[in-house]
């Protein structure tokens, strides 16, 4: 990538107001940075960083009320920012593509993948059908998409994530455009399949010299595919440069500060726990039956024989990707639903088959921290009330109940007087901690957090995950921790258990497990992790970084 | 612990309920549609103080008298008065200024106390069939089957079965309603029952009453509310249909529906039997859809903005 060239994009002081009301003036302000050709132009920044609305103004996609001020956005030379919406929609395809993060949603479920890929050639160009079909199946093919006859046939919900993403890629790319701008394109997809669309887009940039302006949130995949940086934070760019020198020899604070939050694959050195037995499964399995009268029954088995031991003070990760059976695993230990099979044993009781009548005292003892922190909290009650429920539906007097809530919330490192406040009115990483402090209100001795930190930010999750390490401490929690980040798990679990297609494929101690994978496919989500040799923790030594 | 305390959003915005009203008095259409109901419903309470006749008192003498025919009456104590017949007489020399002044009891009695049982009936199945699984099947097929039989053929037959009166036309009408109301509440609920918020009440302990009354009804008011606006009005326009095929309410009871029902077989000859009636009736039925319209674009969450 030589930088003589002229650049493909041109972002020049772009400033983009937003509408009254918000958190700040301008979405993004003064912002300035090229993509020359066959360059991958990362783009990084926390969730409100203004990297997608850039995005979005270079293909001309902004929200209406969101207006460009000042600035200008060229485009091989050509101001996008003035072009009439014929020209605009005529530069989208030909000139530049986009590739999204959900490519489920971005693909018309009612059109084969064929059609809708053709869909952008027959708009653009004069090719006749058969031209059209061969070229769709040129590139489809390759996508390294299997079958490309019977892809170009396929629907989307026929296909798998990663697939999807594939014929997204494909539409962009058909038009030769000179950039392609691809926002987030990995974030909903498995680690493994991540990694093959990553080799995919730097194989097909490198082939085709496209421009590539991607926009992550994940420093390992800026280590992964970036060739330049620019690093944004509350609408400006705070330092730009080339991967090796941001990611390695960061300048500014917060590019600092962002690089050491990021877990680092080196497992943290962490006491053996010796508290007592706190929870064990045995041949533990969930299957579902679906059919009925008519239908031929169909049974999948979404857990089987799963058989775990977690001990108070101890945490133990469950990790594997979408459809491994993990969260069916922690759902049925949370007993939100019945296992098929097995035991659940808590102390001396067996809570697998109680019905809820019996269960409802024995709910104290385990507790759930969500995934999404913006759907865990009732959004019509106050965040005291919702702390204080379970405690009072135990009898503790709801003045007691309160009391307790506030020394919670100041444990949880809010603002007491917030109890009367509704959820809306606290951002992400806080409305984990009041889950987290509605988990503690019920003095559990087993602690389950579901993908807990999986929807924040690299700075917040680092703070929540502090959090959890320190709630665990003081109130000596068997913690059985979810997630599909190995990074995290690398972090903040005692030991490791990975689950592949509903079974336990490897389990030990989590050094162990990185150090010394067994399982081939331990190994295959270890290697596929991005940035794998990226990420050296909170001592920032100013070595090169991996090419 | 490196948890800092963290700095808090900004203030409270006002309450939703507040905001609520606010924003559908700043609709248009929906305070004009509530004016005209509120205005409709002052006249049905105050109808006998609204220059109003005895609405069933025959008189022969005087049948199918044109609006504004005036006659002389001559009250128990032997005084006369001057009577002006606003909007004529009926083939039964009635007055109809009187007949659809108190029509208006009826026709909004009904309007509301359908759309009540219609939606608490509902409510109570949708939740139970949405919640209790092994309930679904049953209450949900048996809705089907309620749903398959049409609406005016179902009235009628639940008319059958009673004593002609307001509480029989009340069923009749209510019965029909049920099951939308039920597959609305049931689609709701099947949703939010999915919700983590829900799933963390059960895991705190929530007993199910109470985690029906706290988190999971609160979500069907507003869809509700619209709903309900709605069979108002086609509770209104059911009732007239019932009357006009004369198994309604009984014809000494004058509602809009009899009224009109009465005077359609001389409607050529003499239109205005018919005309009033169904003025008050259109404009009641449209200004009840409007309020629901209002409601439901206020009600949306889309429009709500938060």
């Amino acid at each position: 990538m030589s930088a003589t060239t002229s650049p493909v994009l041109e972002v020049e002081n772009l400033a983009i107001a937003l509408p009254g009301g918000g958190d700040r003036l301008r979405a993004v302000d003064g912002v300035s940075f090229t993509v020359a050709p066959g360059e991958i132009v990362c783009v990084v920044g926390e969730s409100g960083s203004g990297k997608s609305v850039t995005a979005f103004s270079v293909m001309g996609l902004l929200a209406r009320v969101l207006k460009p001020v000042a600035g200008a956005i060229r485009l091989l030379g050509e101001d996008v920012l003035s072009a009439s919406p014929q020209r605009l929609r005529a530069l989208r395809g030909d000139r530049m593509a986009m590739i999204f993060q959900e490519p489920m949603t971005a693909l018309n479920p009612v059109l084969t993948v064929g059609d809708q890929i053709e869909e952008v050639l027959r708009i653009h160009t004069e090719f006749g059908a058969k031209e059209r079909r061969a070229k769709v199946l040129a590139m489809l093919e390759a996508m390294h998409l299997p079958d490309p006859e019977r892809m170009h046939a396929s629907y989307p919900h026929q296909l798998s994530g990663g697939q999807r993403q594939r014929v997204m890629i494909a539409a962009a790319l058909i038009l030769d455009p000179a950039l392609l701008i691809a926002d987030e394109p990995t974030t909903a997809l498995d680690v493994t399949t991540q990694a093959q669309i990553l080799k995919l887009i730097r194989e097909m940039q490198a082939r085709r010299g496209t421009g590539v302006l991607f926009i992550t949130h994940d420093f390992g995949v800026v280590a992964e595919i970036a060739d330049r940086v620019v690093v944004m934070q509350r609408g400006r760019i705070v330092e730009q440069g080339p991967a090796a020198q941001v990611l390695g020899n960061p300048q500014h604070s917060y590019t600092k500060m962002l690089i050491a939050a990021v877990p680092t694959m080196t497992p943290a050195t962490r006491p053996a726990p010796k508290g007592a037995l706190a929870l064990e499964t045995a041949g533990l399995g969930k299957s579902y039956r679906s059919g009925g009268l008519f239908a031929r029954t169909r049974t999948v088995q979404a857990a089987a024989d799963v058989a775990l031991r977690i001990r108070r003070g101890e945490t133990v990760g469950i990790v594997g990707e979408s459809g491994s059976g993990k969260s069916t695993v922690a759902r049925c230990i949370a007993r939100l639903i019945a296992p098929s099979e097995g035991q659940i044993m808590v102390g001396d009781q067996d809570i697998a088959r109680l019905p809820e009548r019996r269960l409802r005292p024995l709910r104290r003892t385990i507790q759930v921290v969500f995934q999404d922190p913006f759907r865990s909290l009732n959004p019509r009650r106050t965040v005291g009330a919702s702390i204080v429920e379970g405690p009072v539906n135990f009898g503790t007097s709801p003045a007691a109940a309160t009391a307790r809530a506030r020394e919670l919330m100041s444990l949880v490192g809010l603002d007491p007087a917030a109890l009367a406040r509704y959820p809306h009115q606290f951002s992400g990483g806080q409305r984990q901690r009041i889950a987290l402090a509605r988990a503690l209100a019920m003095e559990p001795e087993i602690l389950i957090a579901d993908e807990a930190v999986s929807a924040l930010d690299v700075s917040v999750q680092r703070q929540v995950l502090a959090l959890l390490d320190d709630v665990q401490r003081r109130f000596d929690l068997a913690i059985l921790f979810i997630t599909h980040d190995l990074r995290v798990a690398a972090q903040i679990c005692d030991r490791l258990i990975v689950m592949q297609r509903g079974r336990i494929v490897e389990e030990g101690p989590t050094a162990e497990v990185f150090a010394r994978p067994k399982a081939a496919y331990t190994r295959a989500l270890i290697e596929a992790a991005p940035g794998r040799e990226f990420g050296r923790g909170v001592e920032p030594t100013a070595e090169a970084v991996p090419a | 612990m490196s948890a800092e305390p963290t700095v808090l959003a900004p203030a409270l915005p006002s309450p939703p309920a507040i905001s609520l009203a606010w924003r559908l008095l700043r609709n248009p259409v929906a305070v004009a549609s509530a004016g005209v109901l509120l205005v409709m419903t002052l006249i049905g309470l105050f109808a006998p103080f609204l220059g109003t006749i005895d609405p069933t008192a025959i008189n022969p003498a005087i049948r199918n008298r044109p609006p504004g025919f005036e006659r002389t009456i001559r009250a128990e104590d032997g005084s006369a008065t001057a009577f002006r017949y606003r909007m004529g007489t009926d083939s039964l020399g009635r007055d109809v200024y009187s007949r659809v002044l108190y029509g208006a009891r009826v026709s909004l009695a009904i309007a509301v106390s359908v759309a009540a049982l219609a939606l608490a009936v509902g409510l109570l199945l949708g939740l139970l069939a949405g919640y209790i699984r092994p309930l679904d099947g049953p209450i949900m097929r048996l809705m089907d089957g309620l749903m398959a039989i049409p609406g005016i053929l179902l009235a009628i037959a639940v008319v059958s079965l009673f004593r002609a009166g307001l509480p029989a036309v009340i069923a009749a009408i209510v019965v029909p309603e049920i099951p939308r109301v039920v597959r609305l509440v049931r689609s709701i609920v099947l949703s939010v029952r999915e919700e983590p918020y829900v799933e963390a009440a059960i895991m705190a302990g929530t007993r199910l009453p109470l985690l029906m009354a706290r988190h999971i009804l609160p979500n069907t008011v507003a869809p509700l509310i619209v709903q309900g606006t709605f069979i108002a009005a086609s509770a209104i326009l059911v009732e007239a249909v019932l009357s006009f095929l004369g198994i309604g309410i009984p014809p000494e009871i004058p509602s809009w529906g009899n009224i009109m029902a009465e005077g359609r077989s001389l409607f050529r000859v003499y239109p205005h039997t018919i005309l009033y009636p169904g003025i008050f009736l259109g404009l009641t039925v449209l200004a009840v859809n409007m309020l629901g319209d209002g409601l439901r674009d206020t009600l949306d969450p889309k429009m709500a903005g938060r």
